[in-house]
């Protein structure tokens, strides 16, 4: 069931200010979301004023000079800081999407940043991927195909046909779009979300895939499937400019024409 | 350890216009199912119980306590109507590019607005 407020032990409480921008004109104020496993404390927000004159140009940036210079015990995940990995995404000023390519000058105000949203928070900004990825793995994101591969060379595909996955396999997991659908954070626990469905017709659009039909079938649930209600928030928040609805949509396009 | 706290959604994500329609959708077809309908319910039946019944219903109707709320029905089927032809139009697979799921969006919001106001002009000035 749809619970619209935090529970009890996720309410936020004020935490602790630090000022390291030392007068400098050129300064910008962080407030970032803080949870320690270990202290039994509530989840509370810190305050950090930085100058930026002393630190890189993205958020990404802007948290690991917090972490070097002010506190250390920030905890984030991340790793390229080209927005390859996917490590870093997390809610930064309201929308989700990665630290390491958004950039801090495009950000008038304060800058606000949460973990991805309404996720089991593990620390800080590291969220629970756990159930994320079990989504990702029970739609077999693998080729299946009733041809034994061919010896010494690649199963070869048209032009045409390896352009039907352009925009899908480009997606790197980061789970932005997923946990910016309020679908998702009402039955994250049965729908699949729009990262687990692009990549389900991602296998579906492959042309070398033979599953099509069992795919389909798997999906056919009103849950799986069908909490999707083309709010489009998943393709307004996409840091890698992808439409996760739009897939949803061939899906469902695919699985009404199947039958008849 | 303590158990892991929800990270907070509702109450940070941005309000945009891509989740503002759909939840006005769904609020829009929630007004017209029940204060519409029942409205609705009460002039049929008003109808059919006879003039002395249905004048009692048109003071009502007309009573100025009464039209602002005519006037949100009015507007609120004219956005679910606009909107809803969105979703057909998203249902046949058109629309999803992010441009035009915005174009199509103030659309439905204009459109509401301008056939309500034209509804409401015929309403107030041709009576």
């Amino acid at each position: 069931m749809a619970e619209f407020t935090l529970p009890k032990n996720s309410k936020l409480t004020k935490g602790s200010e630090y000022d390291n921008s030392n007068g400098s004109k050129n300064s910008k104020t962080f407030f970032i979301y803080r949870w320690n496993p270990d202290d039994g404390n509530q989840p509370r927000i810190d305050k950090f004023t930085i100058d930026l004159d002393e630190c890189g140009p993205m958020v990404l940036d802007a948290i690991i000079y917090i972490k070097n210079e002010i506190d250390s015990s920030l905890t984030f995940r991340r790793s390229c800081r080209e927005g390859i990995c996917g490590s870093c995404a997390m809610n930064i000023d309201g929308t989700n999407t990665l630290a390491c390519t958004k950039s801090i000058k495009s950000m008038r105000k304060d800058v606000k940043i949460y973990p991805l949203p309404h996720m089991k928070v593990k620390k800080d900004l590291v969220p629970d991927m756990n159930k994320f990825y079990e989504q990702y793995a029970s739609i077999k994101p693998w080729l299946n195909s009733d041809t034994e591969a061919p010896l010494n060379k690649e199963r070869l595909q048209s032009k045409e046909d390896r352009e039907k996955l352009d925009g899908l396999y480009e997606c790197i997991l980061c789970a932005c779009c997923s946990t910016s659908c309020p679908s998702y954070w009402w039955n994250g626990d049965k729908y699949l979300g729009p990262a687990a469905l692009m990549q389900s017709y991602r296998w579906i659009a492959d042309s070398r895939d033979d599953a099509t039909d069992e795919r389909l079938d798997e999906l056919n649930d009103s849950f799986k499937l069908y909490r999707c209600h083309t709010i489009m928030n998943c393709a307004k928040t996409c840091p890698k400019g992808l439409n996760p609805a739009k897939a949803i949509s061939e899906i469902k396009k695919l699985i009404v024409t199947k039958d008849t | 350890m303590e158990e892991q706290p929800t990270s907070p959604h509702l109450q940070i994500y941005r309000p945009q216009l891509t989740s503002i329609l759909s939840i006005s959708h769904r609020l829009a077809g929630l007004f017209l199912g029940t204060s519409g309908l029942l409205a609705f319910t009460f002039w049929i039946a008003s109808l059919a119980l006879g003039p002395g019944a249905y004048a009692y219903s048109v003071a009502l109707f007309t009573s100025p306590l009464i039209q602002p709320i005519l006037f949100m029905w009015t507007v609120a089927f004219y956005y679910h109507f606009s909107n809803g032809i969105r979703h057909l139009l998203w249902d046949l697979g058109w629309g999803f590019q992010l441009t035009t799921a915005y174009r199509t969006g103030y659309l439905a919001i204009t459109n509401a607005l301008l056939l309500s106001g034209l509804t409401w002009a015929y309403i107030i000035f041709w009576n």
